[in-house]
């Protein structure tokens, strides 16, 4: 057997750089991070692909995609991908965003690349708090969650409730796929994979706009070790953002956002009008 | 020649913008430049460009940005508090060495302010329209031809030093209809290696970033930016000098308020007051050299602006304080009238023995 040729089992993939990430120790973003190499290692779209890195954590992911990069604004990254796209409709262009840089500041831009029915596709890391800053009150921080900016938990009386994403946008006309996932076992890993993939096909397939929510975690702000935070996770933020899909026209039978969206208004006589 | 015809100043801008080879709009309603998305979302469609009417001045900006990064040539338009809001993504591209093109059709303010003509940006558009060290070259037409050929400028301009270009205009300006020469289309444009077009395995991937974690890199890049700067103020100053030669009161407007201030020169003059008008056509580059010029003859300088003052300051840094430097204005949407600047001319003239 010592004259068998070794078999690469497992790897880096190409499409991501060979560089350290700068991510704590136990992040999952670096997980999904992999999951998105990966999506794009197995369509063999690198060249095709542009990236927008938002503001946060993820800021300098960057320097860790091979495909062409652009850091946005915080919040912005839906806004400028539509313009990437625009230019170039062959592209395949993802964001990458976390839920500060998505859900607070970058709302506009996300509701409204949404319901435009941008054909770009959109990853969530919903962690419950920003990271980069050093741990503050999220928009989807739980209640009675402990932050920097909420010491004494999540008072839903004057800071509100947290924004669920997936159910706020899945009546959006231009979604074309939603769905919740999470990295934490290897079953979710694939599970997270596949519904990457199949948002960037859905893309490539010019059906509407995909978002892959990731429920992760932050065991850094959180101040727990990497597997508590796992568990608290699991105990707290699953139930409350349950995984799963939230829409997917393909499923209800449809080839596109707008042959759903006419069928959800077909009394409506100017919606089914000719175009001019 | 070309056919002239008869066009509203945000008009002929757009219609020249797409001449430029603008392809990608992206724009906000707001009074008065809403003609310009008007133009756009009627002629992009029929020629395989973008008309995109953004949820907001912020979004559309960052389109902008975006546009820039993937290779584009791309537009905006808005006005004066539209253009506040722009200022982040401005920001973001100078950081990012990125083109682009933004017109102001200024209003009056601050906050809301009032629908009618102004010069009140004027400081933001030379100074700062975002944070952080960084410089936009700013032109300011003064007729509708001017609107038009400088937005066909400051697109070859945008590309060729990699950074926003500002188009500084008034209410006035972009209402009025004037004859106008549209220029040819263009067919050929610069190669963009750089822009973020996806790699097609053939080049290392390309990044459009304003983020330097190390303080001395972000230093280095700024003073290698800074350079480009510098080469742009020597060789990108544009003005225009009316009877300036001889002129011993030298009256300095720009945009809707030269033209006023033409008049009051020319009236000036038949009362035998040697008075003549420098009409900076960019606010950054500011002419600083033919200004200089006219220092071994000049006894006095008049600003005449339409806001509290601002141009002044950078009259008085461009003849470094020889003689004395004056300001004439009305603000908040309010023209002077030429009488107006006529009278402000006499009396300096009367205080320096012109």
């Amino acid at each position: 057997m010592a004259d068998k040729e070794p078999r690469i089992v497992f790897q880096r993939p190409k499409s991501l750089l060979p560089v350290q990430m700068h991510y704590c120790p136990g992040c999952p973003h670096g997980i999904v991070h992999r999951l998105i190499g990966e999506a794009i290692d197995k369509m063999g779209i690198e060249g095709t692909t542009v990236g927008v890195a938002p503001v946060g954590c993820a800021v300098m992911a960057y320097d860790y995609f091979a495909c062409d990069m652009i850091e946005a604004a915080h919040g912005r990254a839906p806004a400028v991908a539509t313009a990437v796209k625009r230019v170039h409709p062959e592209n395949i262009v993802f964001s990458y965003q976390g839920d500060g840089d998505l859900a607070s500041i970058g709302m506009a831009e996300t509701v409204h690349a949404a319901t435009r029915g941008e054909n770009i596709t959109v990853i969530f890391y919903n962690n419950a708090i920003y990271g980069m800053t050093g741990g503050q009150m999220a928009p989807t921080s739980l209640p009675h969650q402990v932050t920097q900016t909420s010491p004494y938990g999540r008072d839903v009386h004057t800071a509100g409730y947290p924004i669920r994403v997936c159910e706020l946008l899945k009546d959006l006309d231009g979604v074309a796929y939603l769905e919740r996932v999470t990295v934490d076992t290897p079953s979710h890993v694939r599970k997270a994979k596949r519904a990457i993939q199949k948002a960037f096909t859905y893309q490539q397939e010019k059906r509407g706009y995909t978002l892959i929510e990731i429920v992760g975690t932050c065991s850094t702000n959180w101040g727990m070790t990497p597997l508590e935070s796992m568990d608290w996770m699991r105990e707290n933020m699953l139930p409350y953002y349950p995984l799963g899909v939230y829409k997917d026209i393909v499923a209800e039978g449809y080839e596109n956002i707008h042959e759903a969206a006419k069928d959800r208004a077909k009394n409506v006589p100017i919606v089914m009008q000719e175009a001019n | 020649m070309g056919e002239k015809v008869l066009m509203k100043g945000n008009e002929a801008v757009a219609a020249s913008a797409v001449r430029a080879g603008c392809r990608y709009y992206f724009g906000y309603p707001i009074t008065p430049q809403t003609e310009v998305a008007a133009y756009m979302s009627k002629i992009m469609p029929k020629i395989g460009g973008t008309f995109l009417q953004a949820e907001s001045e912020i979004a559309a900006i960052n389109m902008l940005y975006g546009a820039g990064a993937a290779g584009a040539r791309a537009m905006t338009s808005s006005s004066s508090p539209g253009i506040s809001l722009k200022g982040e993504g401005i920001s973001y591209m100078a950081g990012a060495d990125l083109p682009g093109v933004i017109l102001n059709v200024e209003r009056g303010g601050p906050g809301l302010g009032s629908i009618q003509p102004s010069q009140q940006d004027y400081w933001q558009a030379t100074r700062a329209m975002g944070h952080g060290d960084s410089r936009h070259i700013v032109y300011a037409p003064n007729t509708v031809q001017e609107m038009a050929d400088l937005v066909y400028l400051a697109f070859d301009k945008a590309d060729e030093y990699l950074m926003p270009v500002v188009l500084l205009a008034d209410g006035l300006l972009g209402q009025m209809m004037e004859p106008v020469e549209l220029p040819p289309e263009k067919t050929e444009f610069p190669e963009k290696p750089w822009a973020t077009t996806g790699h097609h395995n053939k080049r290392p991937h390309n990044v459009a970033n304003s983020l330097y974690l190390q303080a001395d890199k972000l230093e280095a890049k700024l003073r290698e930016r800074y350079a480009r700067y510098e080469q742009i103020e020597k060789t990108e100053q544009r003005s225009e000098a009316f009877m300036v030669d001889d002129a011993e009161i030298v009256v300095v407007a720009f945009g809707a308020s030269a033209r006023i201030a033409r008049s009051a020169v020319v009236s000036a003059r038949a009362q035998g007051i040697k008075a003549g008008l420098l009409r900076p056509i960019t606010l950054w580059p500011f002419p600083n050299d033919v200004l200089e010029a006219t220092v071994p003859q000049a006894k006095a300088y008049l600003s005449v602006e339409m806001n509290m003052g601002q141009m002044v300051d950078d009259v008085r840094m461009a003849v470094h304080d020889a003689h004395p430097v004056r300001f004439y204005g009305r603000t908040g949407g309010v023209i002077p009238a030429p009488g107006e600047v006529l009278d402000a001319i006499a009396k300096l003239a009367q205080e320096v023995g012109a």
